[in-house]
């Protein structure tokens, strides 16, 4: 006699089930599926066992087998994705790695603060639509003195310690050259940012014979100093981005500017209390500036009744120093990668 | 210009307090440079009248000493300066006073001897610099006062950074002028009527070059007392300007010098020989100058000479032989107007810089002469006594410094400062600087004033000079702060030019730091490392010290300067760049050429786990050139070139340098510093540098696209053994000339030379990514050009496949 198939099949399902839920592993579980379900799995030997059952039990049979079949087959996903998700956490947690081991491979190296300071300034004047132009740092006597109004002998030169050549060339003691040499070329109306080495023949604590400035100029057929102002005003508000940094001009001199002016910030240090920076005054001055001389207009050849311009110029490690806090003007050119790294 | 705020308050004395009075100077140009006491802190010290000195029982150099102080009984006060005596003014410290250098006055004894003070001398008050013996006051001292309050020592010095356009203010009389006109207020003048002449000897002055001198004033003093002794007043008053006072004559000039702003000189009468000449000097003169210095002058030297020679450089410094003594009785006063044209550079030139060269350079007011021998005859009366005679001026008009009348445009300060100041502001501003103004409608674009400056005032020579002074009275901190509209567009750089600043920041990106390094170097060093060695270096005329005496021809001896000082710190790994000019002698003349140069030593990668070390080499600065290179867009015109025998660069490495070419341009040189010079420098043996000329690059290509080819490309790999100094750059060509468009890309992926190839061939393996346009390639097509590639790589380059 054949067991009662009902019997059998419930019997059969909870083993296949215990089965699923025994298996360890993903290779386990399909040896489980192929067992059962597979071809001549023996769960799929039931259904052929249906022929054996007279007709009018056979849907029955039937349905409870596909039934039994429906049931170890959920079982069987449901431990599949059960494993596969513990076996993703077993794989993740292997493939951990510490995170606070040091990166590979280059790393990087720095501008000097010069240039950094410099790139600084022409990009903010840049903003302002003034142009780079550059000149010779081997100069002559024409452009870096007498036709910026410092004829030979003038009290201005003795304040300009000079580097001399035999033939009677020079090093540019500053920027100021490049405004003679782009107004000889260039018709107005002009921008201009002339940014570069100068050279004074001066070494102590706080001189080298060489350091770097920046010009900048404007001609055009308005031009006040009241507009000077203004540029100056953007311009050191932005570089030590400080929208309330106080700025006083006071009245100076230069050979090749009328009005001159001085232009003082309130000391970015101690904001304008005293200290050592500002040597107690709480302020520093940063720039030179006025509205250009008609006799430099006059060397060129610009008419000063039509154009009129101002200039202005400033000592870039003057600026550096005061944005970096670096305080000794002859790290600079030493060069120090311990110096140097700092301002990656 | 230094002086004491209570000289300048004499004068004119605003309401305002020390600080906010230098802070009105300085905003009106005349920068205040340094604001200190005139003595130091002190307390407890009153003048004292010495009624009796005795010597000390038990020691010869002391002295005790009864001092009157103003209190019920005297004091007795051991002293040990050899210059006390009975009746004599003198400041004492009483016990209790506290000195400069915390110096506290306690009852003592001296040798047994009780001593209730101490007897100062004025560089124990910190009035001088040294002192020999006690400070004698005048004899109407008043007993009993505190010192600091008689000598008014609560004072400051303040010194002024003049810009040299303010030769004005190089005065007491100046500075107040300008404070006057800051605070409205009236200045007054010193004491200066004539002085009546009491004799009437006049010394014949002959101007001899007029356009140097068009104004000389003397006068003879005869008797003065040779004992007379400078006041206290006025020496203090020198003091506090940072003279030192000496004796009468001198510092009576010295003194209106400061006060008026005039230099005088004072002759010793008898020592003069006939009349004064003011002419210019001959060459080869000799003039032995009140500092002892002998100099021998040139033939554009003003000079005052008498009938023996010159006795003077004018306006700079008088001579040895006529300088006023201590026996001088009979004097002559010169106050005299010398042009800046004829004294400027002169002091320079004979290593001199004067207070009198440095007020005659600027400009001294040419009518001041006058008054200020007036003022110095009534001072030096006054202290030494003496009898004056008449004065005596010779003077050519013509040469005197005109006056011009200057145009002033309304609608110009407008133009300039971007301020309409009402016009009566405009005359009150102009006005107050003693300037005359006359008012000119000459219809409304030109309306304004035509105007005059004092004669003190040399700078106004144009009409932007009054608008300077307008604005600068009315307050630059009073200009608004206003924006131009916009100016035309400005010119932006090419789009393919170099750029540097992407250079600097490819190479910051490969680890380098940037160095900045002087432009000048030693004679030596530019020679190791100039490769032109026969043009001439440009030398200065005046270097600081010969290491930095030349123009860099290279910006090589900087960098391994620094590599050196960085390595000597204790680095290993340095990876430098610098950029800037050089600078060659050529045919064509001077060559300013801006250049990019690097260097490497050390690692290739800094310390670190996980890669193995590696120290750079040739081929690690190769790839760091080619990446700065990229942005040319030319990197297929690219050329390493291994230079021919006696080619090479004499710092490098003959076998491991490269001229770089950019088509057919050298660009610059790329190698391993040459041993020699590793071994000269102390450097390891693996330097690599390279420097780059930027001038030569040009333009470079922009991206032009090519087309994406959708058909899948394929690889073969070859290994080929070819003689050992065959250049892969012809392996390279062979390659290329040979699969042509198929080729998208060759890559070398060994390199091998060792046991298993002959001593003199090398295995070059390498893979060609080959793909086409149109369709895709099928192996037939690239097995047939592989066949091809083989038989020319055997045929032009000798090679075998490798097995």
């Amino acid at each position: 006699m054949t067991p009662r198939p009902d019997a059998d099949l419930a019997a059969l399902e909870a083993e296949a089930l215990a089965a699923v839920a025994a298996a360890e592993d993903l290779a386990r579980l399909d040896e489980v599926r192929v067992h059962y379900l597979g071809k001549s799995g023996r769960l799929t030997a039931q259904l052929k066992s249906l022929g054996a059952l007279p007709k009018e039990e056979r849907p029955a049979a039937g349905q409870r087998i596909n039934e039994a079949k429906r049931q170890v087959q959920a079982a069987l996903e449901a431990r599949r994705s059960a494993l596969e998700a513990q076996a993703l956490v077993r794989r993740l947690r292997e493939e951990r790695i510490d995170v606070t081991l040091p990166g590979r491979g280059q790393t990087a190296g720095a501008l000097h603060p010069v240039t950094r300071a410099m790139l600084r300034i022409e990009r903010l004047f840049a903003n302002a639509g003034f142009s780079i132009a550059e000149g010779p740092e081997v100069e002559d006597d024409y452009h870096n003195f007498e036709a910026l109004n410092i004829p030979a002998h003038h009290p201005a030169r003795a304040m300009h310690d000079t580097f001399y050549f035999p033939d009677g060339r020079l090093l540019r003691t500053h920027t100021s050259p490049v405004q003679i040499r782009v107004m000889e070329h260039q018709p107005p109306p002009l921008r201009i940012i002339a940014p570069g080495r100068v050279y004074r023949c001066d070494s102590d604590l706080t001189h080298t014979p060489m350091f770097h400035q920046v010009e900048g100029f404007l001609v055009d057929e308005e031009a006040t100093f009241a507009d000077l102002k203004g540029v100056l005003y953007d311009f050191l508000r932005n570089f030590f981005e400080q929208d309330d940094l106080k700025l006083r001009f006071r009245p100076s001199y230069f050979p090749f500017t009328e009005p001159s002016a001085e232009v003082d910030v309130q000391c970015v240090k101690c904001g304008g209390a005293g200290c050592r920076v500002c040597k107690q005054s709480g302020w520093l001055e940063v720039l030179g500036c006025g509205m250009i001389h008609p006799d430099v207009f006059r060397h060129v050849g610009i008419d000063s009744e039509q154009w009129l311009g101002y200039a202005f110029g400033m000592g870039v490690e003057r600026l550096a120093m005061l944005r970096y806090g670096i305080d000794d003007l002859r790290l600079y050119f030493d060069n120090d990668l311990r110096f140097l790294s700092q301002f990656a | 210009m230094r002086f004491s705020e209570s000289w300048l308050r004499e004068r004119v004395d605003p309401p305002l307090a020390t600080e906010a009075l230098c802070d009105q100077l300085s905003m009106a140009g005349l920068e205040v440079d340094a604001l200190e006491p005139v003595a130091p802190p002190f307390t407890g010290v009153v003048v004292g009248a010495v009624e009796q000195v005795e010597s000390h029982p038990d020691a010869s150099k002391l002295r005790v000493c009864r001092v009157d102080v103003g209190a019920d009984e005297s004091l007795q006060i051991v002293c040990g300066a050899a210059n006390v005596a009975a009746g004599q003014r003198v400041p004492v410290a009483c016990i209790g006073a506290l000195l400069p250098g915390d110096f506290k006055i306690k009852k003592a004894k001296l040798r047994g001897v009780a001593s209730q003070g101490m007897i100062c001398s004025a560089a124990e008050l910190g009035l001088a610099e040294s002192s020999d013996g006690i400070m004698v006051l005048p004899a109407d001292a008043p007993v009993g006062q505190g010192l600091r309050d008689w000598l008014a020592l609560d004072d400051q010095a303040i010194e002024l950074d003049l810009t040299p356009d303010r030769s004005d203010c190089l005065s007491v009389i100046g500075v107040a002028r300008e404070v006057g006109v800051l605070n409205r207020l009236s200045v007054s003048e010193p004491a200066s009527e004539p002085v009546p002449a009491t004799q009437d000897q006049r010394h014949e002055v002959r101007l001899e070059a007029p356009a140097a001198c068009p104004r000389y004033l003397c006068r003879v003093v005869r008797g003065v007392d040779a004992q007379a002794a400078t006041p206290l007043w006025m020496a203090e008053r020198l003091r506090r300007s940072g003279l030192r006072p000496i004796a009468p004559v001198v510092d009576v000039t010295n003194y209106v010098l400061l006060e008026l702003g005039q230099p005088l000189h004072a002759f010793d009468l008898a020592k003069l020989d006939g009349a004064i000449q003011v002419r210019l000097s001959r060459v080869g003169e000799q003039l032995t100058l009140l500092s002892d210095d002998e100099v021998t002058l040139d033939d554009d030297t003003l000079v005052i000479a008498d009938a023996k020679g010159p006795v003077a450089m004018a306006g700079i410094m008088g001579g040895a032989t006529t300088a006023v003594s201590e026996t001088t009785r009979d004097i002559l006063f010169e106050s005299a107007f010398f042009t800046p044209e004829a004294i400027v550079g002169r002091a320079r030139r004979y290593g001199l810089h004067t207070d009198s060269s440095h007020r005659f350079e600027r400009g001294v007011d040419p009518l001041l002469q006058q008054r200020a021998i007036e003022r110095a005859t009534r001072l030096l009366l006054a202290i030494a006594g003496g009898e004056p005679g008449p004065v005596v001026e010779a003077c050519a008009e013509a040469h005197l410094p005109p006056s011009p009348s200057l145009p002033l445009r309304k609608r110009r300060i407008e133009q300039v400062l971007g301020i309409a100041p009402e016009d009566r502001q405009v005359v009150d501003i102009l006005q107050r600087l003693g300037m005359q103004l006359e008012e000119q409608d000459a219809g409304l674009q030109d309306a304004g004033w035509q105007v005059r400056a004092p004669s003190w005032r040399f700078d106004i020579q144009r009409e932007v000079d009054l608008i300077a002074e307008i604005g600068r009275v009315y307050g630059y901190d009073a200009i608004p702060v206003t924006h131009a509209r916009s100016a035309a567009f400005t010119r932006a750089p090419r789009e393919m030019a170099f750029d540097l600043d992407q250079a600097r920041r490819t190479l910051v990106a490969r680890g380098y730091f940037e160095a900045i390094t002087y432009s000048f170097v030693s004679p030596e060093q530019n020679a190791l490392f100039d490769p032109a060695p026969a043009a001439p270096p440009l030398q200065l005329a005046n270097p600081l010290s010969a290491e930095l005496s030349v123009m860099r021809g290279s910006l090589w001896p900087g960098l391994i300067q620094v590599v050196r000082q960085n390595l000597a710190r204790q680095q290993s790994r340095v990876r430098l760049f610098e950029s800037g000019l050089r600078f060659r002698t050529q045919s064509q003349g001077l060559c300013q050429e801006p250049c990019l140069a690097g260097v490497i030593v050390g690692p290739v990668l800094p310390e670190q786990w996980g890669e193995t070390r590696r120290m750079a080499d040739f081929f690690d600065l190769k790839a760091d050139l080619e990446a700065v290179l990229a942005q040319t867009g030319r990197l297929d015109q690219l050329r390493f070139q291994a230079p021919d025998e006696g080619e090479a660069h004499a710092a490098l490495h003959p076998g491991q340098s490269a001229r770089l070419l950019l088509g057919e341009r050298p660009i610059g040189w790329i190698g391993t510093l040459h041993p020699e010079l590793a071994q000269r420098f102390e450097l390891p043996n693996a330097v690599q540098l390279f420097e780059l000329d930027l001038g030569q690059f040009g333009i470079g290509e922009r991206p032009a696209l090519a087309p994406l080819s959708r058909f899948p490309s394929i690889r073969r790999d070859l290994a080929i053994v070819v003689d050992a100094d065959l250049p892969f750059e012809r392996v390279r060509e062979v390659v290329n000339a040979t699969a042509g468009d198929l080729l998208k890309q060759l890559v070398l992926f060994d390199l091998y030379q060792g046991e298993k190839v002959d001593a003199d061939r090398k295995s070059l393996a390498f893979g060609l990514i080959l793909q086409a346009s149109s369709q895709t390639l099928v192996d037939a097509d690239v097995d047939a050009l592989m066949r091809r590639l083989i038989a020319r790589l055997e045929q032009d380059l000798g090679a075998t496949l490798r097995s």
